[in-house]
């Protein structure tokens, strides 16, 4: 490790890194603006000054970037030295000369990196009295606002928006001081990362929209760390509350998983919580009643019936084991149907075997070769899309600089050398996605001949088969892409079950396997569905067709129906039919829907937002979500307490107390042994530091002792929450809390976002304590073979029939974020997408109209001829309005 | 949709060949030097288009360039274009009066035409002739060692340079 000096002081530092880093690192404030720990430096701001001397008799030095210098043994520098803060707090004077100082009524104030770099720097009195140059600002769409006068042009936002995410309609224009950063006219930012602007921007240029609807500083908000809820990548979250609202989401760092960034659906989706669309009440066929009914009621429809429960992989791991415990194992049932039941059994049989290790979204960013099989993660799985975009670009970067001395770190240079360097990335996928522009090779195909090609490329990297009708182009491919493979060391390979194709899966686990055959360390991704999609299929539930014919069977059948709308995911018809035959159906959800309709008890549930919980992403990660405010309605509450009080009835044990959360965290990991360890995932509710809890509110929090007046002019009460070591007020410890129960970040100085640096072991690597998380699937258990091998036969039309396949949209969908206006408004209108040939053969144009007809069902939409489709199947855009109950991967018929 | 002539299209593919493949982004400049001469002096939106069309690139990578340099005129210009210098050292050496005075023979505002399409003032940075300052660019030419006299002089001969032409 180099030995450093600052200031006369030796310190070790890691090598590799530049100085600005290392600074940062041992905890020295340092200013900067332009310089990101995920983007690297360009050395424009000059903002992060500091002297470095020869040796320790050079007196004089000179002045650097410490972003642009690394570190080298033996380096002497100087942070103090009254030449450098001159020129630091000068740098500020002149990048604040055309600043407006409109912090009062900038939506940045009091988490704006810009002001906490003012203060760190000394600049406190303006000198430069002319005009200053103004902007007009630009209508950027619903989710992010623009005040372009306060711009200090370090040109984050476009190194973000451009190098980083990828996209294409934000740019910068002009020169000197006119330099605007914006897009080529108003309109809405197409890229699905836009949100981080709000981060990324030192700034109040980039802020978000929907805060602004119901603005709230960040020191008057209540937060709690949270997961997001929107897809399985379990993107960690900060939620913001004031007078009982939720106000924002905002990145949590964890450096496995999203970093530094969020995707706009988990940013901006949480507007459901806020919904009108809540059930506030417990009703009993359809009438609003109170507890003591409602705990009556439930008595007689839960006594002297046979339960049977359907959980949930959208609500919490508490809220699912809860009904199971509820209504014993063999009566715990999934909302689908068996094949895409046995989809998930296959994925946590492979991750279970702990044969190929999970893929973390860091592990994705650092793999030196992708391959995709059958999943749009653009839309399915947004953040990791991210992810797979920085393993191609780093990888390039990374092979051109292999012959130089130049660090990582170093942007600009890195990109000249990198050219259109880049890293290896197959997408092999159903139809076009975003991903395409920047992968080696992009190809479509049907589910069945995206399989067939998977296997060919595993045994290609490790023959284990003979593969017969094998198209020769087909192989050759396979061959391209396996010698590619071959030159990686930690490829990583990506699928999921949007194709609802099972070889497709044992494909994507062939070449893994194969890959670690050959000496390589591959890691595999499956994305799924929900959010607790992959906790829920741990829980090896019953498929839905067997609650069904339990329920055709049975007469007396009470069904308790966790956290879903049935209709969503299942023929209308069967639901009906299921819904018909139940004696009685019960109902916890946070949102009125279809099923919600269907139920004779309904039960108000919270939503992450007003309860705890723990969800298990794609990657087997337990993720505890904290409760961030008691809601004014005291019936919404978790489904876990309201499923645990459930049990208490049926055993006679009633107490009108609700249980605690580490208790059913416990009987949880006692009961099913695959959640073992499920627990660490945070601390215990009884967890202190030095005897104080972890306060949601800054010790800035205001108004606390006036925003009830109009109530009660007494300040009541904080409420005591035992479910957590969170406390509902601004008391308690102000030190660095367990890295997965940090409310929001903050440390003296650093008020904004980038106050995460504070908690971190190293700038830009791992919280302090460790990232957040416990993953699940570490032991190997269970059995797997060494290759699958089994190919399917290769996709073949059918006579009048298609197959129907989803598209996924990241606005649109998801069922709880589409109840942010924004996201709805950047849903795309429900379609139905055809080859050309067969829109052709069905004498349809683009924009006619088809029935789509499965069994029981009929769905109609308007036609988009989708060039890169292969002729037979049928593309619908998933979770869209009247897409309800689609059977996904099964074969339909089309009418015009 | 605005094209170029046959000749020009002809100029403009000899010089996007320059540049080897996947790297045609590099012609930008000439390219966009070739369209304000061959549409009226300014580059308007369609122009610029057109121009990301020649160069298969996002209209929104040619207006961040043509947006950078001060030799492209996103607005019409007059007939003749004094491109004033007003980096320090020709501001040392009174770029300031030059560009008063200008403004007051001509009675426009810096970024303004005269009404006659006669005249357009700009300021522009350093165009690496201190040696000579303060100066200005007209047309292809530098115009060095400016005072009142000479801005007077010049603006006579545009005139006159006009009056023969017309
Ligand atoms: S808009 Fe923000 S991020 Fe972009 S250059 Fe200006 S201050 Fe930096
Ligand atoms: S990628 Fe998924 S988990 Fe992450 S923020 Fe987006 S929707 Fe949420
Ligand atoms: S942070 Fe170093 S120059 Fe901007
Ligand atoms: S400063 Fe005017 S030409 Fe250089």
């Amino acid at each position: 490790m180099p030995k450093i000096f600052i200031d006369n002081t030796s310190y070790e530092v890691k090598a590799g890194k530049n100085v600005l880093e290392a600074c940062l690192t041992l905890g020295f404030d340092l200013p900067y603006f332009c310089w990101h720990p995920a983007m690297g430096s360009v050395g424009a701001c000059r903002q992060c000054a500091v002297k470095v001397y020869k040796d320790e008799n050079d007196t004089s030095g000179k002045i650097i970037m410490s972003c642009m210098e690394g570190v080298r043994d033996g380096m002497h520098l100087s942070i103090d030295d009254k030449a450098a803060k001159a020129f630091r707090e000068q740098v500020i004077e002149w990048l604040m000369t055309n600043h407006p100082h409109d912090c009062p009524v900038c939506d940045e104030g009091g988490s704006c990196h810009l002001q906490d770099m003012t203060v760190m720097t000394g600049h406190d009195y303006r000198r430069y009295d002319y005009k200053k140059r103004t902007y007009v600002n630009q209508y950027l769409g619903p989710f992010i606002h623009h005040e372009m006068n306060r711009c200090i042009q370090c040109y984050r936002c476009v190194r973000f928006y451009k190098d980083y995410a990828g996209g294409k309609d934000l740019n910068v224009f002009a020169a000197h001081n006119h330099v605007y950063f914006g897009r080529e006219k108003d309109g809405t930012l197409e890229s699905p990362f836009s949100g981080n602007l709000a981060e990324v921007c030192p700034t109040g240029v980039f802020t978000d929209k929907t805060l602004r609807q119901h603005y709230t500083r960040k020191w008057d908000l209540t937060s709690a760390p949270s997961v997001c809820q929107h897809c399985s990548v379990g993107c960690n979250t900060i939620a913001g509350e004031r007078y009982g609202g939720l106000r924002n989401i905002v990145n949590r760092y964890n450096a496995e998983v999203n970093g530094y960034f969020l995707c706009d659906r988990g940013r901006f989706g949480y507007e459901f919580v806020n919904s009108e669309n809540r059930i506030t009440k417990p009703q009993v066929m359809h009438q609003a009643v109170d507890e003591n009914a409602l705990m009556h009621h439930l008595e007689t429809v839960l006594t002297n019936h046979s339960l049977i429960g359907i959980g949930s992989p959208r609500a919490s791991m508490e809220s699912n084991f809860a009904l199971l415990d509820l209504v014993g194992k063999e009566n715990f049932f999934c909302g689908v149907y068996n094949e895409e039941m046995m989809l998930e059994r296959r994925i946590t049989d492979i991750l279970d075997s702990g044969k190929i290790p999970v893929a973390s979204l860091k592990q994705i960013e650092d793999a030196d070769a992708v391959v995709i099989l059958g999943e749009d993660i653009w839309n399915t799985a947004p953040m990791m899309a991210l992810a797979v975009r920085q393993s191609v670009m780093k990888t390039g970067g990374r092979e051109a600089t292999e012959k130089t001395p130049m660090p990582e770190w170093h942007e600009l240079a890195v990109k000249e050398l990198q050219q259109n360097t880049k890293g290896f990335m197959v997408n092999v996928t159903v139809t076009e996605t975003s991903l395409d522009e920047i992968a080696s090779l992009n190809i479509n195909a049907a589910p069945d001949d995206i399989a067939r090609l998977g296997f060919a490329i595993a045994n290609h990297i490790h023959p284990s088969l003979e593969l017969k009708n094998f198209e020769e182009a087909v192989l050759a491919k396979a061959k391209t892409i396996a010698d590619e493979l071959l030159k990686c060391s930690n490829p990583v390979i990506i699928t999921g079950t949007s194709c609802y194709n099972d070889p497709v899966l044992r494909a994507a686990f062939d070449i893994a396997a194969a890959l670690k055959a050959a000496g390589k360390a591959p890691a595999i991704a499956f994305v799924v569905p929900e959010c607790n999609s992959m906790g829920l299929a741990m829980m090896r539930g019953h498929a839905f067709d067997t609650a069904v014919r339990r329920v055709n069977r049975e007469p007396n059948v009470t069904a308790v129906i966790l956290e879903q709308d049935l209709y969503r995911n299942l023929p209308a018809g069967i639901v009906d039919e299921f819904l018909s035959k139940c004696r009685n159906i019960i109902v916890l959800d946070s949102l009125n829907n279809a099923t919600t309709e269907k139920a004779h008890v309904l039960i108000p549930a919270s939503t992450f937002a007003e309860g705890d919980g723990t969800l298990i992403s794609y990657e087997g990660r337990a993720q505890r979500y904290y409760q961030v405010y008691v809601p004014d309605n005291k019936y919404i509450r978790e489904s876990w307490k309201w499923l645990s009080r459930m049990k208490m009835i049926i055993s006679g044990k009633a107490n009108g107390h609700d249980p605690h959360h580490d208790s059913v965290i416990s009987s949880l990991e006692t009961a099913l042994r695959q959640f073992a360890g499920i627990s660490a995932a945070a601390p215990s509710s009884g967890f202190s530091i030095h005897g104080e809890q972890i306060p949601r509110e800054p010790h800035r929090y205001s108004g606390r002792t006036a925003m009830l007046a109009n109530r009660n002019v007494s300040e009541p009460k904080p409420v005591a929450d035992g479910d957590s070591p969170l406390s509902f007020t601004m008391e308690g410890y102000q030190g660095t809390p367990p890295s997965s129960a940090i409310p929001f970040f903050w440390k003296p100085g650093w008020n904004s976002p980038q106050a995460v640096n504070k908690y971190q072991q190293e700038i830009g690597g791992d919280l302090i304590g460790g990232n957040p998380g416990v993953r699940l699937f570490v032991k190997s258990s269970g059995n797997m073979p060494e290759f699958f091998k089994d190919y399917p036969e290769h996709f073949r039309e059918r006579q009048n029939k298609w197959l129907l396949l989803p598209q996924s949209h990241v606005f649109g969908s998801d069922e709880l974020s589409v109840y942010s206006a924004g996201i709805a408004g950047r849903s795309p209108e429900p379609y139905m997408g055809l080859s050309p040939v067969d829109a052709k053969m069905l004498d349809v144009t683009e924009g006619s109209q088809v029935t789509i007809k499965s069994e029981k069902e009929e769905y109609s939409f308007p036609v988009k001829i989708v060039e890169s489709l292969r002729n037979g199947i049928v593309l619908v855009s998933k979770g869209l309005p009247g897409t309800q109950g689609m059977s996904w991967g099964n074969w339909v018929e089309l009418a015009k | 949709m605005i094209t170029f002539s046959e000749n020009k299209l002809k100029e403009a593919q000899r010089i996007i060949n320059r540049y080897p493949q996947g790297k045609q982004k590099s012609a930008l400049l000439p390219l966009l030097h070739l369209a304000q001469d061959e549409f009226g002096g300014w580059l308007d939106v369609p122009a610029m288009d057109y121009i990301a069309s020649l160069l298969n690139i996002e209209p929104i990578e040619v207006y961040e360039v043509a947006t950078f340099y001060s030799m492209y005129n996103l607005k019409p210009v007059g007939r003749h274009v004094f491109e004033v210098c007003q980096t320090g050292p020709c501001m040392l050496r009174g770029s300031d009066q030059i560009i008063d005075y200008i403004k007051q023979r001509l009675q426009i505002n810096v970024g303004e035409t005269t009404p006659d399409g006669m005249f357009t003032l700009k300021t522009v940075e350093c165009l690496g002739a201190c040696g000579y300052a303060p100066m200005m660019q007209l047309g292809k030419t530098f115009r060095e060692h400016l005072n009142e006299e000479k801005v007077d002089q010049i603006i006579e001969e545009c005139r006159s340079k006009a009056a023969r032409n017309n």
